[in-house]
């Protein structure tokens, strides 16, 4: 049993219903604006991390918007927002298999080498 | 079928138990789903319904300093409806649905928001009491098991303390003041405190929801829990406005550690939640003429990012042609 949610946020679609066209096709229907991702850096050397969410008409807008209502109290020096619709997600059914090639390998470890103590600068 | 669920629901409430926090795309019970959009979406229009009371001292705010502050609070809570509506989306329910369950009646909003605000005191006794309230219920909503929820309550809690801080200072500064400007505190206060009271909903054993919103951990403490907190921390800080709250059964109680404080008038709550508050008219019909006369701005925004979209395809096929050899 399987819920599938019509809903394009946080990633919340897998390639399975290619959510980016149902949404465009939907687009005349609905008055709601576009859900667009917010993503900030909140300061020079760190990377751009997800922020929350927003609707606006455009990109422009879309801007002005995440600064309004994800900074104001200079949590950031620079912003993306993408649209939901373009994101793609792994399955969260499938989390196991998807992840598993990296579970046996445990010599990608450094933990794994036992090497002798007076071996030093390693 | 009916195996399977079973089975899911098991795996769901062990995720919960060992703390791990649910996401949108995972498998949910339905009555989880349902639950949350109901809280989450409520809440989010609390902060937006909230907006009014304090919007109606904005122009009439006693200093600019005040203004500033005041207008900084009510841009916070805009902010803070946003990112609860967004949460409240990840579960499968659009934002103009939710704004057409609030604005039909279907949805409801806080009880507190329909009360008046009569005096600039009532700026102040709603930063510290209403906010001081909100704050108490809202911290241990960091850890709810839904993602999405949790973390934007994150976000909230770290911009709130603000509000409740500045509620207090702005008493303080009247409580120092002249007589009548003593009086409009304690008056502020007397109306206010019982109103905050309920904010924390029925008693325990009235609360029908309560016993599975612990067990999914969407709820951490119980409405009385939270209630007795909020009672202790306010018969304290009071003592430094040298205000009384008023309730003539309010003492401290040696033996359970805590403030025994007398019956809330809960004919009045459920009053209020059916609609015959003092302002529930007024709010809601400010709210939906707000969402009403801003109707052509939202269609002029969408007829210009589509102008601009069209604009842009158009340069781009000519530049193209002229690009062919």
């Amino acid at each position: 049993m399987r819920l599938i949610i019509q809903k394009y946020l946080y990633g919340d679609y897998g390639d399975g219903h290619a959510g980016g066209l149902e949404q465009a096709n939907n687009q005349d229907q609905q008055k709601e604006w576009p859900l667009w991702e917010v993503f900030i850096r909140s300061k020079q050397g760190l990377d751009h991390k997800h922020a929350g969410s927003l609707h606006a008409a455009d990109a422009t807008m879309a801007l002005e918007n995440a600064r309004d209502v994800y900074t104001r109290r200079n949590e950031g020096m620079s912003i993306w927002v993408v649209e939901s619709k373009h994101i793609h997600a792994s399955d969260p059914d499938a989390t196991a298999e998807f992840f598993e090639p990296a579970n046996d390998k445990i010599y990608r470890h450094p933990s794994f080498y036992d090497l002798p103590d007076s071996l030093k600068h390693m | 079928m009916e195996q399977i669920t079973n089975q899911l629901q098991e795996q769901f409430q062990q995720r919960v138990d060992e703390e791990q926090k649910i996401e949108p795309r995972d498998w949910m019970p339905e009555k989880y789903r349902q639950t949350l959009i109901r809280q989450i979406s409520q809440h989010a229009h609390s902060e937006i319904i909230g907006m009014l009371p304090e919007g109606n001292w904005i122009t009439r705010a006693p200093s600019l300093r005040r203004k500033a502050i005041l207008l900084a609070k009510v841009q916070d809570e805009a902010g803070h409806g946003l990112y609860l509506y967004s949460a409240a989306e990840t579960l499968g329910i659009s934002r103009d649905e939710m704004y057409e369950q609030l604005h039909s009646g279907k949805a409801k909003y806080s009880s507190i928001f329909n009360y008046p605000t009569l005096s600039w005191a009532d700026m102040g006794a709603i930063g510290w009491l209403v906010d001081g309230a909100a704050i108490l219920n809202q911290i241990p909503l960091c850890r709810t098991s839904f993602g999405p929820y949790a973390r934007a309550m994150v976000r909230v809690c770290k911009e709130e303390s603000f509000h409740q801080r500045q509620g207090f200072e702005c008493l303080l500064q009247l409580s120092k003041g002249s007589e009548v400007q003593r009086q409009m505190c304690q008056d502020a206060i007397n109306r206010w405190w019982w109103p905050s009271l309920m904010m924390f909903g029925p008693k325990d054993d009235e609360s029908p929801n309560s016993k599975l919103s612990m067990q999914w951990k969407i709820k951490r403490f119980t409405n009385d829990e939270l209630r007795q907190k909020f009672v202790d921390m306010i018969a304290e800080q009071i003592k430094l406005l040298g205000m009384v709250l008023p309730d003539p059964d309010l003492k401290w109680n040696e033996q359970t550690k805590h403030y025994d404080y007398g019956e809330i008038n809960w004919d009045e709550f459920k009053q209020v939640i059916q609609g015959n508050g003092p302002c529930n008219k007024e709010r809601l019909e400010a709210r939906k003429k707000a969402w009403a006369d801003g109707a052509w701005v939202r269609d002029a925004a969408t007829a210009h990012a589509a102008k601009q979209a069209n604009k842009k395809a158009n340069a781009n096929s000519l530049t193209k042609e002229t690009q062919q050899p």
